[in-house]
């Protein structure tokens, strides 16, 4: 990176009503405050171009060669990806990456809705209340999830031992252990420290809808339901849109989760594509195929800062 | 904004919000009462209780400071969360300020690029920039991190900054670059004391990130010395013997201290930056 600062071949910001010189664009001579602008620029680019863009280069050629920990690189075109393809712990991976996904990102919309309608009504006190619900939010994920770990030991677990004491179960549930379990505590684990940075970005979103919506309505008579249904939620949409998407992208790519509670077993069951990459790629040390699995992760990236974008030129306009 | 709508039935509120805090709450609550019990009371299966009922102890805290690497992991986690702050912080500024204040080609070009980059998350490139970090010479060292961790911290804080920075009105800087001042003697003099609060809060947000990393700290170093805490606590603290859950409990809470502190004391910039990613545009 670093090309220099005369390249003028980058595409041409929307004009802000400045002075336009009458040569082509392609062509003007660059102005010293142009200068300026790059050299601000400059730090963000060269790392951003570095440690960024050109990882990202390189894990695309990684992806298409049989590297091996201490070994040459042999280009093998797309035989990664087929074979992954044909892989049974990869197609879980796929399924248990939509699933986790899915479930989670849906419980923290509902959940998170109710919290942030919850909060607006409860005035006094807000302070201490908010700074209790974004605790699992603000603790590092890996430490606070090595709680979990401990509160989901079959054992001496507290949440089986709660669970039994209140006559909910009457066998120990083999949290972790057990294919369907370890994916539900690996979910729960998830909602549970993403829930608050959902509860408070839509109260943010809910208290910036004008009061007068609600009283307008209540004058003409509508009831609690009708206001949720056509003011709450058509005024929230935006913030809606923007942190689900944010959300989908960062649980699709969630390592700590599962490698803390379960390191993607038992038998591989709960791999999601970070945690599988990981175990390909540095564990097994199969450097090739652990860049092919990151990079289904990307497909989720563009995705998502396409509709982001589109959502932001529809707010800006 | 105190309209009658938000008292009437805040009582229900209240009781609504219990389960969501017994939710979030718990765990830690837990994880502080093992790290308090001996090691008798955490074993004895079947004896459920919710207090320490057989004697405090901090024996795992002293086991925890005294008999393992945790002092290093501590102190190396402070080094790189500084100095990983201190470099995304300035590189954040400059950028955020060429790319709002000083209208150049290209610049919205440059914007959609930290947006997009701010979206990426470390998982998808953390097997290259474990290669291109050891081509550097920088595997196994506090420094890889250091160079590593502003690639997520500078797109988000320069894109939070950008929105402070957007809000300043540009008559200010227009009168002291009339009067012959440097675009660096604006932005340190005029545009900087105005957006404190941004800056306050894109450091903040930095130095939990870079705090509470895992995985390429998992990934680059290898030698428990120049572990950091997330890292150095799941990979060294976890051993196969039967009696760790009080010093990893121990461990976990101690290392979560200093971003509870900061962030009990700058909650506010904590809330505002959180939900400027989502409602800021």
């Amino acid at each position: 990176m670093g090309r220099g600062r005369t390249d003028a071949t980058v595409p041409v910001g929307k004009g802000e009503g400045r002075p336009r010189s009458a040569l082509p664009v392609g062509l003007c001579p660059v102005r010293p405050q142009e200068v300026t602008a790059f050299l601000f620029v400059l730090p963000a680019v060269l790392l951003i171009g570095g440690l960024v863009a050109y990882p990202f280069l390189y894990a695309l050629s990684l992806s298409l060669t049989s590297k091996q920990a201490g070994v040459a690189a042999q280009f093998i075109g797309l035989r990664n990806f087929t074979d992954l393809m044909h892989g049974e712990i990869f197609r879980r991976t796929v399924r248990n990456s939509l699933l986790f996904t899915g479930v989670a990102v849906v419980f923290k919309t509902v959940l998170g809705l109710g919290l942030a309608l919850l909060l607006r009504r409860a005035a006094r006190g807000r302070r201490v209340i908010r700074g209790m619900v974004l605790l699992p939010w603000v603790v590092p994920s890996t430490l606070s999830v090595l709680g979990w770990w401990w509160m989901f030991d079959p054992l001496s677990g507290v949440v089986n031992l709660g669970l039994s004491k209140l006559g909910l179960i009457h066998e120990r549930i083999p949290w972790l252990s057990d294919p369907f379990w370890a994916m539900v505590a690996v979910i729960i684990v998830n909602v549970w420290r993403g829930l608050p940075f959902f509860g408070i970005s839509f109260l943010a979103g809910l208290v910036s809808i004008p009061e007068e919506l609600y009283e307008a309505a209540q004058i003409d008579g509508a009831g609690k339901v009708a206001c949720f249904a056509r003011i709450t939620v058509p005024m929230l949409r935006p913030v809606l849109g923007v942190i689900i998407l944010y959300s989908i992208i960062m649980t699709v790519s969630d390592f700590n989760i599962v490698y803390v509670l379960t390191r993607g077993g038992p038998m591989n069951s709960t791999h999601l594509f970070a945690t599988f990459a990981y175990e390909m790629g540095l564990a097994s040390g199969d450097i090739g195929k652990g860049a092919a699995i990151s990079l289904f992760i990307f497909p989720f990236l563009a995705a998502v800062a396409f509709l982001q974008l589109r959502i932001t030129r529809g707010q800006t306009q | 904004m105190m309209s009658l709508r938000r008292h009437r039935g805040s009582i229900s509120a209240y009781a609504g919000l219990l389960p969501y805090l017994g939710f979030a709450l718990f765990p830690f609550y837990w994880m502080l009462l093992t790290s308090l019990r001996k090691n008798a009371e955490i074993y004895d299966v079947g004896n459920l209780s919710f207090l320490v009922q057989k004697g405090a102890t901090l024996q795992h805290y002293v086991f925890l400071l005294t008999r393992t690497q945790f002092p290093v992991w501590f102190w190396n986690t402070l080094v790189v969360s500084i100095v990983a702050t201190a470099l995304s912080v300035f590189i954040s500024i400059a950028a955020a300020y060429g790319l709002v204040r000083i209208p150049f080609r290209g610049s919205s070009f440059f914007s959609i690029g930290i947006f997009i980059t701010y979206l990426v998350p470390p998982t998808l490139l953390f097997i290259p920039l474990s290669r291109v970090v050891t081509t550097l010479g920088l595997s196994d060292s506090r420094l890889s991190l250091i160079v590593t961790y502003p690639t997520f911290v500078v797109p988000f804080c320069t894109w939070l900054l950008m929105s402070y920075f957007a809000t300043i009105p540009k008559e200010l800087e227009e009168c002291a670059i009339v009067d012959g001042a440097t675009r660096m003697q604006v932005l340190c003099r005029i545009v900087l004391p105005v957006a404190m609060p941004g800056v306050v809060t894109a450091t903040l947000f930095s130095f939990t990130l870079a705090w509470g990393e895992f995985i390429y700290a998992l990934t680059f170093i290898s030698s428990g010395t120049h572990k950091t805490l997330t890292a150095g606590t799941v990979a060294e603290l976890i051993r196969g013997d039967v009696f760790y859950w009080g010093p990893l409990m121990a461990g976990a809470l101690l290392a979560s201290v200093p971003v509870i502190i900061a962030y009990g004391f700058l909650m506010d910039y904590y809330v505002s930056g959180l939900v400027a990613g989502a409602t800021k545009y």
